[in-house]
């Protein structure tokens, strides 16, 4: 079955909806649209990139990164005594690291002895240590973090991704989360704000998941489609090709009666990309196909395990093409009391999988292009207000990627003595962004949506790369 | 398994706490009072000074120790500076500072104490803190916590168009810009668009054949008379409640009276119960009067809004449960109803918000005056059983949980006398091997395993029991609040921490505004009551206008202040204040009626514009902040649904009794997959979205695809997703299929001809004819299929599934 609308047609058509499509014209895809005539034809960026994909692993909360990764033997050696600096601290106390850190690899990273899996990969790894956002609360921060704004709506990180790689596989979406929390911020964390919403990203998750899990799990008892909807128990594929086309040529009539609808424009790229999902998506996130020493190695199989099979699912998305996938942390990172004990469980709830994950890249060699990224919206201070427990920190805080293009084995930028303010190569959210677009090949200055008049881009009017970190 | 450590901790402690109390007993007869006597003056949460940065008032603040290091290093006398300092070891180290040694008994004491391991029974005390912050400078600059102010509407030049107060507002902010109006929309898409948002449902054929704008008025005031309009309506209002009929969390547990509470708001909004009223009903109803039995049933079933919230079941400390169920209840009523964030101030004042930390332990000190009844039981799974409000009998009642007869009544009584007989009994032989000295260890996991199957089975019979009369009857019953047994002040817990409790904070309604219905409460009432009033005083600056604003964003798409849920410094300004004040002020003036507001908006010309897409509005305001046009809307995903129904012909507009969960034989949610009776998709009903299940985290597909409300969060305005999977659920899905085959029937019952079919079908699903080109494509489609054994009737169903899933159907202009 051809599609009935011919490609001159549509590319009219293109060209006669005000809004919303412009944005075909950013890229090569002229060459190749007449191959794939939507916004997810893979293009190229601006020059070389270094990563061709994402995988963007959140640990919302905040996490303690005087624990974790900024090693500060002023802070240890002063645990206890009154902090001098920062924000509501009077009446608090330095509080060293509840856990010794440890160095790993050949690069001697100091890394917290609650991540021994992903301190295996020490010398893989680019810690930023100087990594600051503008608030210490956790929505907007969050917020931030993925849009680079906490006070207005705007298209996400892995929005603007898609929006200027498109997808390496036009039967997925390019920007798939996984179990997105439904809180700090909700969909506005993965959302396409002005952008053309094929950029949104799409969610897996809530029954979808733990289903697909079951079935995993069940393999033998209970085959079926693993993804529900992925099927029509009623047409054969060409009678629903048929079927489509007419949803499409009404809403395309819906668009010439009124210009300046971009969400129909939307959904026909959603239908459209819903009917290739049938055939792609049930073989990616079958994870049957995995051997057992896979399984193992990420921790599946074992009681509450559903980040781990995340992480594995997350590989075998990117393996297919998807652009960008975002996976959240099972526990939230926000310790304000019970420090130690608690930091330990939210470190093991990731360690081994995530640590497995950078195993399982490598050996595939997906790593090389694969930015992996690991952090949370803001640290956490120095000092303890209570006894057992730290503050939301915004000024300074240490983050992880690593493949990419990233150098590995060292640390980037760095916080005062006692580990409270970015100090030495402060990175801001905006000059994190910009970093993470030029890995990409993309340069933050010239990724540009024109909405209402002005050009907008993720990292607003600022945003520096921080060369010393590239490869 | 943190209920099994809880167990664990519960079995040590009852069997070996007497060899814990010895030591206590030394620390408290020898210890405590030498600390007491000579070094609280200076190192203690009471007296507000920890000099040298040492406390030593309670165990930890020794570990920790201040400057010079630890204090006590327990087991170690000869490194504990405590010790040194009291003998005067070192003379720069001497305590108490300018006064004689202390004896050398003394010494020894603490020498022995630190090296039997310092056991201290005092519980952990406040970090020494700085005096309360207090509310920030200039926080009365903030728009929001001013009194709305009545403005004379500005005279515009168009009177034509500007004919409301409202217009007028709008038409000066469009003049200001350069913007005109836009023209009227269309009668057709107008009813559509009025249709779906007072009652949640596609015009019929025969309304849409009628309409014409002279008839608005009497349109608009039938709409807002029928039922439909009290199901749209109290589904927002379900939004900012956080409705939902399961506890989501860790323990997610049913809640199989919720339901009630949903039927309140859905009649209460269709009564049009004013709405300060409404809002003292859900904050206080139990301790409103009432005129009757019914009334009193109504008023009790309102405070379900306090008792619904996601709640930490498996937590083991019950102050900490205590304390956490009283902060999801103010930031349900402070989000909710005030778009104010109090709850913020639980660990901290801040920088910019009027609200402090002592208005939010008063505040706390209400919620813990009062019991929260949330109806779960304890199990393997929730640590915290809880009772139910009982109703007054009503004559057709509704009582969907079962009753038990007289042999399963016995059978319950039975099980949970022989279960508490067993506890004793096993207590008795703990307590007796404990005072023949005799080891416990091998009995230990036999004695684990009993606690454990008594304390979860007891729970579920206990639950059972509270729901039927000394008979075994069934009992009528709701979730929601009643004044506690014992009237508290709850303390001020430092940096939010349980263990860290200051002084107490006298129970009260924030003295933030000068309001007359502010400050403390009465020693003898939780308080709540006075607090209902505060939220609906007339002359608290918030309630009016974040409600006006409510309204204001479901019916032009977006708030005059776009942050519904947000009116503090770190929300959005208003793009239009004046006009807000004056919805205020009026809402107020009109008796607090939504009806009355609701009609007055949409008779406006600003609602009845076309949502055409203009260049040169789009240019200047594209985010249309100045209402150029009516927004295009994407359905909710209940009007959706609704809408598929409806014209399918298969509707069942008629209240469902009670709800699927209530029909539920487990509490636990985790395991719903296993029972074959319930659908797949937890759909399968013909009744309006409103009555489906909402589990928290286990919600009906179609909800959940078209971004549902998130129940456990207070959601003024739902996010608008275009997604595949959107697309997946149109085209594949068992629902939409089966309403495509329900249309298909009703056509071809009306309608013998295809042709005819066809133009009805649009009718039905868009209230307007196919043109020419859709017709032509229709065709094309029906006669074009490659199987030759599709029959009319598949191809018609296709047809129709088509129709569903296009853009039309669900995209309101």
């Amino acid at each position: 079955m051809s599609i009935e609308t011919p490609f001159s047609s549509r590319r009219q058509f293109l060209r006669s909806s005000s809004l919303g499509l412009q944005w075909l014209a950013f890229s090569a895809l002229a060459a190749k649209a007449s191959a794939a005539p939507t916004g997810l034809a893979p293009k190229t960026g601006h020059f070389p990139a270094r990563a061709k994909r994402v995988i963007f692993l959140t640990m919302r909360g905040g996490p303690s990164h005087v624990d974790l990764l900024d090693h500060k033997p002023e802070l240890i050696k002063n645990s206890g005594k009154e902090a001098v600096i920062g924000r509501d601290s009077s009446g608090a106390r330095l509080l060293g690291p509840a856990h010794p850190f440890a160095r790993y690899g050949q690069s001697g990273l100091q890394i917290s002895s609650l991540l021994p899996r992903i301190g295996e990969h020490a010398d893989d790894l680019c810690v930023i240590n100087s990594m600051h956002t503008d608030v210490p609360n956790h929505s907007p921060a969050f917020v931030q973090m993925h849009t680079g704004s906490f006070q207005f709506l705007r298209p996400s990180l892995g929005a603007w991704t898609v929006y200027g790689l498109g997808s390496g596989n036009e039967n997925l979406p390019g920007f798939i989360t996984l179990n997105p929390p439904a809180g700090d911020g909700g969909a506005q964390n993965y959302g396409s704000a002005f952008l053309p919403s094929i950029c949104q990203g799409t969610r897996l998750g809530g029954s979808q998941l733990p289903a697909l899990y079951a079935a995993f799990l069940k393999k033998q008892e209970a085959p079926g489609p693993p993804m529900k909807n992925i099927a029509n128990a009623h047409l054969s594929t060409a009678e629903q090709r048929r079927q489509l086309d007419l949803i499409r040529s009404l809403n395309e009539g819906r668009l010439s009666r009124e210009p300046g609808q971009p969400e129909v424009e939307g959904m026909i790229e959603s239908f459209e990309l819903g009917f290739r999902m049938q055939s792609e998506v049930p073989g990616v996130l079958d994870l049957g196909a995995e051997s057992a020493e896979t399984l193992e190695l990420y921790g599946i199989g074992k009681g509450a395990d559903s980040f781990a099979r995340q992480c594995l699912l997350s590989r075998r998305l990117i393996e297919s093409g998807v652009r960008f996938v975002e996976i959240a942390s099972p526990e939230h990172w926000d310790h304000h009391a019970l420090l130690s004990t608690n930091l330990q469980k939210s470190c093991e709830s990731v360690d081994r999988a995530v640590g497995a994950l950078l195993t399982d890249l490598k050996r595939r060699g997906l790593l090389e292009e694969t930015l992996v990224i690991w952090g949370g919206e803001f640290g956490r201070t120095p000092y303890a207000p209570g006894l057992d427990g730290r503050d939301h920190n915004h000024k300074g805080f240490s983050l992880w990627m690593a493949g990419g293009g990233v150098k590995g084995g060292i640390n980037y930028g760095a916080t005062d003595e006692i580990g409270y303010e970015a100090v030495e190569d402060p990175m801001h959210i905006h000059d994190w962004h910009a970093t993470i677009f030029h890995l990409l090949g993309l340069d933050h200055k010239k990724l540009t949506y024109n909405y209402g008049g002005r050009d907008f881009r993720l990292t607003e009017t600022s945003g520096k790369v921080a060369s010393g970190i590239l490869m | 398994m943190k209920n099994l450590v809880f167990i664990l901790l519960l079995l040590v402690v009852l069997s070996f706490d007497a060899a814990e109390g010895e030591e206590f007993d030394f620390f408290e007869a020898k210890i405590r009072p030498v600390l007491i006597e000579h070094c609280y003056e200076c190192h203690s949460v009471e007296s507000g000074k920890a000099k040298g940065g040492l406390r030593v008032d309670d165990r930890e603040a020794l570990l920790l120790g201040g400057d010079s290091g630890p204090a006590v290093v327990v087991g170690e006398p000869g490194e504990s500076l405590l010790l040194s300092a009291m003998r005067h070891d070192d003379p720069d180290l001497e305590m108490p500072p300018r006064k004689p040694r202390l004896s050398d008994s003394i010494s020894a004491y603490f020498e022995t104490w630190i090296a039997s391991g310092a056991p201290d029974p005092r519980e952990p005390n406040a970090a020494a803190s700085g005096p309360a912050g207090g509310r920030a400078p200039g926080w009365q600059d903030h728009w929001s916590y001013r009194p709305p102010v009545s403005a004379t509407p500005p005279v515009v030049e168009d009177q034509a168009w500007s004919q409301t107060t409202v217009d007028r507002f709008v038409y000066a902010g469009l003049q200001a810009a350069g913007l005109t109006p836009s023209t009227e929309a269309e009668p057709v898409t107008l009813l559509r668009r009025l249709s779906f948002a007072l009652t949640g449902l596609p015009p019929s054929p025969e309304v849409a054949a009628s309409f014409t704008s002279e008839n608005l008025e009497e349109i608009v005031d039938e709409m807002l008379a029928s039922e439909g309009f009290g199901v749209r309506w109290g589904r927002h209002w379900l939004d900012i409640a956080r409705y939902a009929e399961s506890n989501g969390k860790e323990a997610n547990i049913t809640y199989p009276h919720a339901w009630r509470y949903r039927d309140y708001v859905i009649e209460a909004f269709a009564a049009d119960v004013p709405y300060d009223r409404f809002l003292r009903e859900q904050l206080a109803g139990d301790l409103i009067d009432a005129s009757d039995d019914a009334e009193r049933a109504r008023l009790l079933t309102a405070t379900g809004f306090l008792a619904l919230g996601p709640k930490g079941l498996t937590e083991n400390n019950p102050l900490q449960f205590a304390a956490d169920v009283a902060d999801e209840q103010i930031d349900a009523l402070s989000r909710g109803m005030l778009a104010s964030s109090i709850a913020c101030a639980r660990c901290h004042d801040h920088k910019s918000d009027p609200f402090t930390m002592d208005d939010y332990y008063a505040l706390a000190g209400i919620f813990k005056s009062s019991e929260t009844r949330f109806g779960t039981w304890i199990d393997s799974e929730s640590n915290h059983g809880s009772r139910l409000i009982s109703l007054p009998a009503l004559p057709g009642q509704l009582v969907p949980n079962r009753s038990l007869t007289k042999t399963e009544l016995d059978d319950v009584k039975a099980k949970l006398a022989a279960l508490n007989a067993e506890e004793e009994q096993n207590k008795k032989t703990a307590e007796v091997a404990r005072a023949e000295g005799r080891d416990m260890q091998k009995d230990f996991n036999t004695m684990l395993r009993d606690a454990l199957r008594i304390y979860w089975t007891r729970g579920p019979l206990v639950g059972k029991l509270d729901t039927v009369d000394a008979e075994g009857r069934a009992l009528p019953l709701c979730m929601g609040a009643v004044e506690a047994e014992e009237m508290v002040h709850s303390p001020r817990y430092e940096r939010g921490e349980i263990n860290h409790p200051t002084d107490p904070v006298p129970r009260g309604v924030p003295a933030v505004f000068s309001l007359a219905s502010e400050g403390p409460v009465p020693e003898t009432v939780s308080g709540r009551l006075e607090l209902a009033r505060w939220v609906t005083d007339s002359e608290h600056p918030l309630t009016a206008r974040v409600m006006v604003n409510r309204i204001w964003s479901h019916l032009f798409g977006e708030g005059l202040v776009a942050t519904v849920d947000n009116f503090g410094p770190t929300g959005a300004a208003p793009s239009h204040p004046e006009l807000l004040d004056y919805l205020a002020i009026r809402f107020q003036e009109n008796g607090w009626s939504v009806k009355q507001l609701i009609r007055e908006l949409v008779l406006t010309r600003t609602y009845r514009q076309a949502s055409t897409w203009r260049e040169d509005g789009f240019e200047k305001d594209p985010d249309n902040r100045l209402l150029w046009r009516h927004p295009k809307e994407r359905l909710d995903a209940e009007v959706i649904r609704d809408a598929m129904l409806a014209v399918s012909g298969e509707l069942d507009l008629s209240p469902r009794p009670a709800s699927l969960v209530a029909e539920l034989t487990s509490q636990s949610v985790g395991i719903l997959s296993l029972n074959k009776d319930i659908p797949h998709d937890l759909d399968g009903s013909l009744y309006r979205s409103v009555y489906l299940p909402v589990l928290r985290d286990q919600m009906p597909d179609i909800l959940k695809h078209f971004d549902f409300a998130e129940p456990s969060l207070v959601v003024g305005r739902r996010d608008t997703t275009n997604v595949p999977s959107q697309a997946l659920y149109l085209m594949n899905s068992d629902f939409v299929r089966a309403r495509a085959e329900g249309l298909a029937r009703r056509l071809e019952k009306e309608s013998s001809d295809p042709a005819k079919r066809m133009r009805r079908a649009f009718e039905i699903c868009f209230n307007r004819s196919p043109d020419a080109r859709e017709t032509e494509l229709v065709r094309d489609y029906l006669e074009a299929t490659d199987d030759p054994d599709t029959t009319a009737n598949e191809m018609l169903i296709r047809l129709c599934h088509a129709l569903l899933a296009s853009a039309d159907f669900r995209v309101a202009d």
